[in-house]
């Protein structure tokens, strides 16, 4: 019958008129500044640059190689590169950067700057609530506000931060094992000749040393 | 005592004209009820868009708005400075004075049609014989005052949106006269107090109001479809529909203008509510006899009150009609339905007490809307469209 639809349609909303007294589960809204629910963990809004240790100008894993900076599409993001070095996390000398602008007035939150790092130096924070009076300045977020600790990397993304780590360790144990190696092959490098000579000495004749010792641009032959 | 307060408006009006001068007396015992009209109703209004706001977030689960003061108590207030500190912006290319004019237009023509409304026992402002009719004649200028704002703005939307509210409007005019004049019928006058004195006797207790016999129970909806129309709102809001139009006549309109139209809006639908409630509901009669003692005034706003709730609860419930949709209903099946039960008012009129005109008439009534719903609103199965466009 004509007009079915439309008592069924008021019973429907009247009971959740009622019912949104009733039950709690009904109200679903949260309300915000008193009330809070915790991020879930892929949530992302504007990159930070992570630094190891308690030092963010030691720590700074960043090593202002401008690959983020030519990748990000609105072009956020700009970089100054130090004209001396510092060692990076494995103790290799590296530039830093003396400048990391970012402009999150511009940036689009597109986390292509965080894919593109091989260092694993930026990543993406959760803060949102970055609202400021000046809309330039303000904005404009430099090195020393994006320079975020590990730690806080870890407790905004707890997974992720756990894989990054796990990576460096990797890398790190496996540069650490080269230099062992290296080192351990310079030592008995360094052992071998002093071992071998007293044995060669005789064998090999003077003139024979002496052809040696006067043609060391060929490159190629070991001392 | 309890006279007293049923007549404390009346009375108090009449120890403060008591201090003036004898020729000054006719002229204020008039402007203080307008002064009252004029603070009451806008006070009304400003309770209902709380009252819609935080109803609609409820059938919504949402919580509506809680911020400004306990419970969102001070929204309206909120409301009303923003759109009185907004920019006044009028385009270039309106029509300025028909621009300006037109909300002032639609305010002052729905403050009009409270003049003839019994607000109380007592408590009318002009007293006509013709009340009916001026009130409708009031009503239906508002449609003047849309198409102006429409036209004068010199915009699309609006426009269209004027063109649909006039269409509207004059369409379901029809129906909305119709199953008044039934009550007219009955009665045997246009004049509202008369029409309340009718209704404020009781049977058993129980009221004689017309909503309680057959043909006042299907005008009465059939008011109510055609006052939902009237007052352009959902799920007869074409010509606002935010979704196609904007915001249909009054896009053009910021500031104080919009907050015009938005009072004329809802000062129109209390009126309105409050015609519903003369001519069908009592008025302000109490709905047992037993009730008497209450002051006449609180029914009249509690029936008022309890429309603007039926209102809020229509728009929080139905989607908005199609135009072709809108059309066909008030063409062919509120104005016939309205037609007929003219003639089964009169039957009632003329079949004299007893119950067989209740068995006839709700009998006819009934198996008219059964049979015009199923033939007049039939599910049209439409094809693919095909669109022809001016060369």
């Amino acid at each position: 019958m004509l007009g079915e639809g439309i008592l069924k349609g008021l019973a429907e909303t009247a009971r959740n008129f009622a019912g949104s007294f009733v039950s709690a589960e009904r109200l679903t809204t949260v309300e915000y500044p008193e009330q809070r629910i915790a991020p879930i963990e892929a949530t992302r809004d504007f990159p930070f640059l992570v630094y190891d240790g308690t030092d963010p100008e030691a720590g700074l894993r960043c090593v202002a190689c401008q690959i983020c900076e030519k990748e990000c599409p609105p072009k956020c993001i700009y970089i100054v590169k130090s004209t001396d070095k510092k060692p990076d996390y494995v103790g290799k000398l590296q530039i830093y950067p003396a400048r990391f602008d970012i402009d999150i007035s511009v940036c689009m939150s597109c986390q292509i700057c965080v894919e593109v790092c091989p260092f694993e130096a930026i990543k993406m924070d959760t803060a949102f609530e970055l609202a400021t009076t000046d809309r330039f300045g303000g904005l404009l977020y430099d090195k020393k506000e994006l320079s975020k600790s590990n730690e806080h990397y870890h407790a905004i993304h707890p997974t992720e931060a756990a894989e990054v780590d796990a990576r460096l360790a990797e890398e790190k144990a496996k540069v650490e094992a080269k230099a062992k190696a290296a080192a351990a092959a310079a030592a008995a490098k360094a052992a071998a000749p002093a071992a071998a000579t007293p044995v060669a000495k005789p064998a090999v004749p003077a003139v024979a040393a002496a052809a040696l010792a006067v043609k060391p641009a060929e490159g190629e032959t070991k001392p | 005592m309890i006279d007293k307060l049923d007549q404390v408006f009346v009375l108090l009006t009449h120890w403060v004209v008591g201090f003036l001068p004898a020729f000054l007396q006719p002229i204020a015992v008039v402007a203080i009820a307008v002064a009252a009209i004029l603070v009451t109703f806008p006070a009304l209004f400003a309770i209902c868009v709380l009252l819609e706001r935080k109803g609609l977030g409820r059938m919504q689960n949402r919580l509506g708005p809680n911020r400004v003061g306990p419970f969102g108590i001070f929204q309206p207030v909120a409301d009303g400075i923003k759109s009185l500190t907004k920019e006044d912006l009028v385009p270039l290319s309106a029509d300025a004075a028909v621009h300006f004019l037109a909300p002032v237009f639609l305010v002052v023509v729905v403050f009009m049609g409270y003049a003839v409304l019994p607000v109380g026992r007592n408590m009318t402002l002009v007293n006509m014989d013709a009340g009916l009719l001026f009130y409708f004649a009031m009503g239906a200028s508002t449609e003047l005052s849309v198409f102006m704002a429409g036209w004068s703005s010199r915009n699309k939307y609006s426009l269209l949106g004027a063109m649909r509210a006039v269409a509207q409007m004059i369409s379901y005019e029809v129906p909305l006269l119709m199953s008044s004049v039934a009550v007219v019928m009955i009665t045997g006058s246009l004049s509202l107090n008369r029409i309340v004195e009718a209704q404020n006797q009781y049977t058993w207790g129980l009221p004689h109001w017309y909503i309680f016999t057959p043909w006042g129970f299907a005008g009465f909806v059939m008011f109510a479809t055609a006052a939902t129309a009237e007052t352009n709102r959902s799920p007869f809001d074409l010509p606002e529909g935010e979704s196609e139009l904007v915001a249909g006549y009054f896009t053009e309109y910021s500031g104080f203008k919009f907050a015009e139209f938005f009072l004329g809006e809802y000062v129109g639908m209390l009126s309105i509510s409050g015609l519903g409630a003369t001519l069908f509901l009592g008025g302000w009669s109490a709905p047992l006899a037993v009730l008497g003692w209450v002051p006449s005034w609180i029914w009249f706003f509690s029936k008022v009150m309890l429309s603007m709730c039926v209102f809020i609860w229509l728009r929080g419930t139905l989607p908005r009609l199609r135009q072709d949709q809108l059309m066909n209903f008030a063409w062919k099946f509120v104005l016939p339905f309205t037609m007929l039960n003219l003639f089964v008012a009169a039957a009632w009129r003329f079949m004299g007490d007893g119950w067989l005109r209740w068995v006839v008439c709700s009998v006819v009534l009934t198996i008219a809307y059964v049979v015009m719903g199923r033939v007049g609103m039939r599910r049209k199965h439409f094809g693919p469209r095909s669109y022809r466009y001016a060369e």
